[in-house]
């Protein structure tokens, strides 16, 4: 049975990705603090279990765009918003637990509404208020809070898909049209009546309430295994979805919707159904990025940042997963080490080019030219490379 | 024995200081206040000044000047006040009134009198009312400037005299205004008041409405268990049943919905009446709390389980029982609470004691409102149409080139970055402010001008039949644009000054007043718009512009090169921008990230407007310019909520018009 896996080469490609991502976390376990190796320090490995998060949404961003045709500008909107649904237990539940704590040593136990009003008062105090907002009425259910990473980036996706693909809304109207929504979401999120703390955003989200004893290096690989299992399934299902007749239906609405319409099928569901999920997907990744990240706020969710998403999936190839992780991965890595300061400084006679300064202005130019050139990005060319050598 | 001498005569002099005699001279009077004088307080100063004024005028006036100017000092040995005048190394000093020299002095021998602006202020009151009826007319408007700062109640009479005294028209009407708010203030006669009220009936000035709502001033909380209430009643408070009007008066809560918090709960209402010793205080929740820990003891020796203590009920039963034993007061229930305020009326009564009064101000203020209202209608119009301005200059070029070659140019908001630099840099080299920006405008556009051609060439060219692809490329450039202009210019922001005779409003009145630059920008969409008319409509470019718009297979047929026409079109779209940067740098900071602050609205305006129609951008930007007024006028704290809502309005408005407010008409594919 297992051989006649193997002769699909489906099957085999899958394996292979599993197989790598698999042996990957292997090694940098290996490498890290577990064993006293100590190659790898525990900051390195959080940035390396975000950096499969941000896998994840590429993936989402490949399948609704280079599958699908809908160039979204607004899916790290969803991420966002799974990282704040999560955030908000994470935040709640631990300022409950410093509450309770800090009351043992007083004399009278505390009746249910002191405790809210302490939490409220930890909680909201940065942004003067002390009230706790009728959204945060379930944080302390862990359970709540994980459907609210399904349902309310969900919901958001299926109303505003719904409305634009009803009145059908394409093309680069509809780009436009996403970036008007994650702008309008960061814009409420910034205001310090949103009930989400303003431009203070969610903080202290590396402390996982019941694991306070747990030293931050084995949550980070808890983490980063969790990222990686995640990325294996969200790929694996991606993968069959976009090899499956249902696949072959949003490639073909990419390349001419009017035709697949008048063929008889209900493009709008079509397109619905893949916004949604992919919304859905990319939620679950963010609420996986943000305890990783420690911190989340309005800034995040910018515009911008959906921008830079579409540029890793170009750069490393629409239009197939591989290309999407390879973008993601390799841009994003690449990026946080320019900009961090830790690449050496060029001089020359008359200038000296610091990395921080410059990285952008060459990502840009680089993004152009890879979409002049190269409309399957890295992956496309490595593929073109490897197609000619045999 | 010198001490006690000293201290005898000390006590002697601050006798005196306090009883003025009819047969001192002012000097003597002075001195005796010497204290009083030279360590003035402005709480202390006030008996000098009113004392001072049985003197003869000129002198107390030369006196007063003279202290607030800080001219006075004191000599340290004898008390005595003294005008000086330093001269080389020694200060002579002079008698005050004679000008008779008393003789020299050292600077340590003298100490010189510096009132604080509290006195100042105080001592300038009290020199009014010998300078408003001086011969010079500057002395006597400027007198008046500061009676209207502070008007007190002495000063109604002088304000009358002064009014029939005075024989400059136009000042005479100026002391009349101030003598109304003194009547307003502290006149007694009802009749006069309602005259006053009528006078003001047409005047929406600030100062007239602050004067007129001060007479609208109620008193605090007050209560009483009498049927019958005297006075001049505001309002009637009916506890969690009543709000506060702006007007003083109350009004019902009519549902549990409304947006207007009652003035006054039943526990405040008990609170206020436990205050006043009328009822018992009410126990809340923090002193059952700490009488609970305060008797803890006598709680577990009860057999209370201190650990179930955890809820508001089980709290109240250990109170009660603490009760029981008398440890602490009884417990008073809601019940009980209700019971003692219904018992009392609450209410405010306004400070004027004439119902008439009041009534008449109230009605007065309304119509008063009634125009404010007007003059902000006129205001919020005039603001809308200058967003509306800026959004429209900022958003044509995208329309134009969005219109005839389906291409969205992300990079739009960094030419508007661009035009604003220029600007910016044009002022370095020409400090004239006025010739630079007339030299800044045609630069910008001809800078811009070639950068879009540039980019027109090198990459939207190759990119024309995948339009999402130059999105995402001209997303490329304008990340580079943005980050370079950071290297070169650094990321604080620059300034790109205005010319001064931009500087200013046109003030028509205290609510209505736009500022030139407003009427600046506007103006300038206004050319622009005209410009762009003329050019689309009237000469060969905008016809094979228009004509590649409809159709650009038929226009290439009929000899259009359309290549020529995108290149043109674009470094025209592009051109445009950098004349709007220049325009919007006048007014707002420039700085790398000028351009996304306007490129998500300018893409809006384009999406709403509908594309290739110049009337299309403009109705656009009109729609999104005043919405965003609108919205900010419901509420002017929070601007960002307001471009939410408007992004979201925008979002459902293309439910019904998905191809903006002016959809193109003819076979054009979708894009």
């Amino acid at each position: 049975m297992f051989n006649s896996l193997l002769k699909d080469t489906n099957h085999r490609q899958v394996l292979f990705f599993c197989i790598t991502i698999i042996l990957f976390s292997f090694i940098i376990t290996l490498l890290s603090d577990l064993f006293s190796i100590n190659f790898i320090s525990t900051s390195f490995i959080k940035t390396l279990g975000k950096t499969l998060c941000l896998c994840v949404i590429a993936l989402s961003m490949d399948v609704v765009w280079g599958y699908c045709g809908i160039l979204s500008l607004g899916h790290f909107a969803f991420f966002g918003l799974g990282g704040y649904m999560i955030g908000m237990w994470l935040m709640y539940k631990r300022t409950e637990i410093i509450v309770l704590t800090a009351s043992i040593s007083e004399s009278l136990p505390l009746t249910p509404q002191e405790i809210s009003d302490a939490i409220g008062n930890q909680i909201f105090g940065v942004v003067g208020g002390s009230e706790i907002p009728l959204i945060w009425a379930y944080a302390d259910n862990f359970y709540f809070q994980l459907a609210m990473v399904i349902l309310i980036p969900g919901l958001l996706a299926f109303v505003f898909g719904w409305l634009a693909f009803r009145s059908r809304v394409t093309g680069v109207y509809l780009s436009i049209l996403t970036q008007a929504m994650t702008l309008a979401l960061s814009l409420y999120l910034f205001q310090n009546d949103s009930g989400l703390r303003g431009n203070n955003g969610l903080s202290g989200l590396q402390n996982i309430p019941g694991y306070d004893d747990t030293s931050q290096f084995v949550i980070s690989i808890y983490f980063f295994w969790a990222s990686a299992l995640f990325l294996i399934l969200v790929f694996i299902f991606f993968f069959y979805l976009v090899n499956s007749k249902f696949g072959s239906i949003i490639t073909a609405i990419r390349d001419d919707e009017t035709r697949i319409r008048f063929l008889g099928y209900h493009v709008e569901s079509y397109k619905l159904f893949v916004f949604v999920l992919t919304a859905v997907i990319s939620a679950l990744a963010g609420a996986l990025y943000y305890p990783q990240a420690g911190i989340i706020n309005p800034a995040e969710i910018a515009p911008i940042a959906s921008i830079y998403l579409a540029v890793w999936v170009a750069i490393g190839g629409r239009g197939n997963l591989y290309g999407a992780i390879i973008g993601a991965a390799s841009v994003s890595l690449i990026s946080s080490w320019f900009t961090s300061g830790q690449a050496p400084s060029i001089s020359l006679i008359f200038y000296k080019i610091e990395w921080v300064n410059w990285w952008t202005v060459i990502l840009g130019l680089g993004f152009v030219i890879v979409t002049l050139i190269s409309r399957e990005g890295i992956f496309g060319f490595l593929k073109s490379i490897f197609i000619r050598k045999v | 024995m010198k001490h006690v001498f000293n201290s005898f005569l000390l006590i002697f002099f601050l006798l005196i200081s306090f009883s003025v005699h009819s047969n001192t001279t002012i000097q003597e009077f002075i001195n005796s206040n010497y204290k009083l004088i030279s360590k003035s307080s402005s709480k202390t100063v006030d008996p000098v000044l009113n004392d001072i004024k049985i003197f003869n005028q000129d002198d107390v006036k030369k006196f007063l000047i003279l202290w607030k100017s800080k001219e006075l000092s004191i000599i340290k040995d004898s008390n005595l006040i003294v005008y000086t005048e330093k001269k080389e190394d020694t200060i002579i000093a002079y008698d005050i009134f004679n000008n008779n020299e008393i003789g020299k002095f050292t600077k340590k021998q003298l100490k010189s009198i510096k009132p604080n602006s509290g006195v100042r202020s105080k001592i300038d009151s009290a020199l009014v009312e010998y300078q408003i009826l001086d011969e010079d007319i500057n002395v006597r408007r400027e007198s008046l400037q500061s009676l209207k700062r502070d008007i007190q109640k002495t000063h109604l009479k002088i304000l009358r005299t002064a009014y029939e005294n005075e024989i400059d028209n136009n000042f005479r009407e100026e002391i009349n205004k101030v003598l109304n708010f003194a009547i307003l203030k502290f006149s007694k006669s009802e009749q006069e008041k309602l005259d006053v009220l009528s006078f003001f009936s047409n005047d929406t000035s600030l100062e007239v409405r602050a004067s007129l709502n001060n007479l609208l001033n109620t008193s605090d909380i007050l209560f009483t268990n009498n049927k019958k209430i005297m006075g001049n009643i505001a309002r009637k408070i009916i506890p969690n049943k009543t709000y506060k009007n702006n007007d003083g008066t109350s009004n019902y809560i009519l549902s549990s919905y409304s947006s207007n918090k009652p003035e006054l709960t039943y526990n405040d209402a008990y609170d206020l009446l436990s205050n006043n010793k009328k009822v018992l205080p009410r126990i809340t929740k923090k002193i059952i709390k700490e009488s609970l820990v305060s008797n803890i003891k006598k709680l577990k020796n009860a057999g209370f389980d201190i650990s179930s203590l955890n809820n508001d009920l089980n709290r109240l039963d250990a109170y009660n029982y603490l009760a029981s034993i008398n440890v602490v007061p009884p417990f008073i229930s809601k019940e009980e609470i209700k019971k003692s305020v219904d018992k009392f009326t609450f209410y405010t009564e306004y400070d004027e004691i004439s119902s008439q009064v009041t009534n008449k101000t109230k009605e007065t203020l309304k119509n008063i409102n009634f125009r404010v209202n007007i003059y902000r209608y006129i205001d919020l119009f005039v603001d809308g149409i200058s967003l509306s301005s800026i959004y429209f200059l900022g958003a044509i070029g995208l329309a134009i080139t969005f219109g005839v070659m389906r291409v969205i140019n992300m990079a739009h908001g960094e030419f508007i970055m661009m035009g604003a630099y220029t600007g910016y840099v044009v002022q370095q080299y020409i400090p004239n402010h006025t010739i630079s920006i007339l030299i800044a405008l045609p630069l910008a556009f001809i800078i811009t001008f070639g950068a879009g051609v540039l980019l027109e060439r090198l990459v939207i060219r190759h990119l024309y039949k995948n339009p999402l692809d130059t999105l995402l490329a001209t997303f490329g450039i304008s990340i580079a644009l943005q980050q370079l202009a950071k290297n070169i210019f650094g990321t604080q922001a620059r300034p790109l000054t205005a010319p001064s005779w931009l500087d200013g409003a046109l003030s028509i009145n205290d609510d209505l007043s736009i500022s030139y630059i407003r009427i600046a920008i506007i103006l300038m969409g206004i050319l622009f718009l005209l410009l762009l008319l003329f050019i689309m409509n009237r000469t060969r470019l905008g016809l094979e512009i228009r004509a590649v718009t409809q159709n650009p297979i038929m226009a290439s047929n009929m000899g259009i090169n359309p290549d020529r026409i995108n290149m043109l079109t674009f470094g025209f779209g592009s051109a445009i921008a950098g004349i709007a940067g220049v325009a919007i740098g006048l007014f707002s900071k420039v700085t790398s990230e000028l351009g996304t602050e306007y490129i998500v609205q300018s893409f809006m305006t384009v999406v709403v407007g509908g594309v290739g129609n110049i009337f299309g951008t403009l109705a656009g930007a009109a729609l999104i310019g005043f919405l965003q007024k609108i919205i900010e006028w419901f509420n002017p704290s929070n601007t960002l909520a307001a471009q939410t809502y408007m992004i979201i309005f925008i979002i459902l408005f293309i439910q019904f018009r998905p191809r903006g407010i002016f959809a193109l008409k003819g076979r054009v594919k979708d894009v």
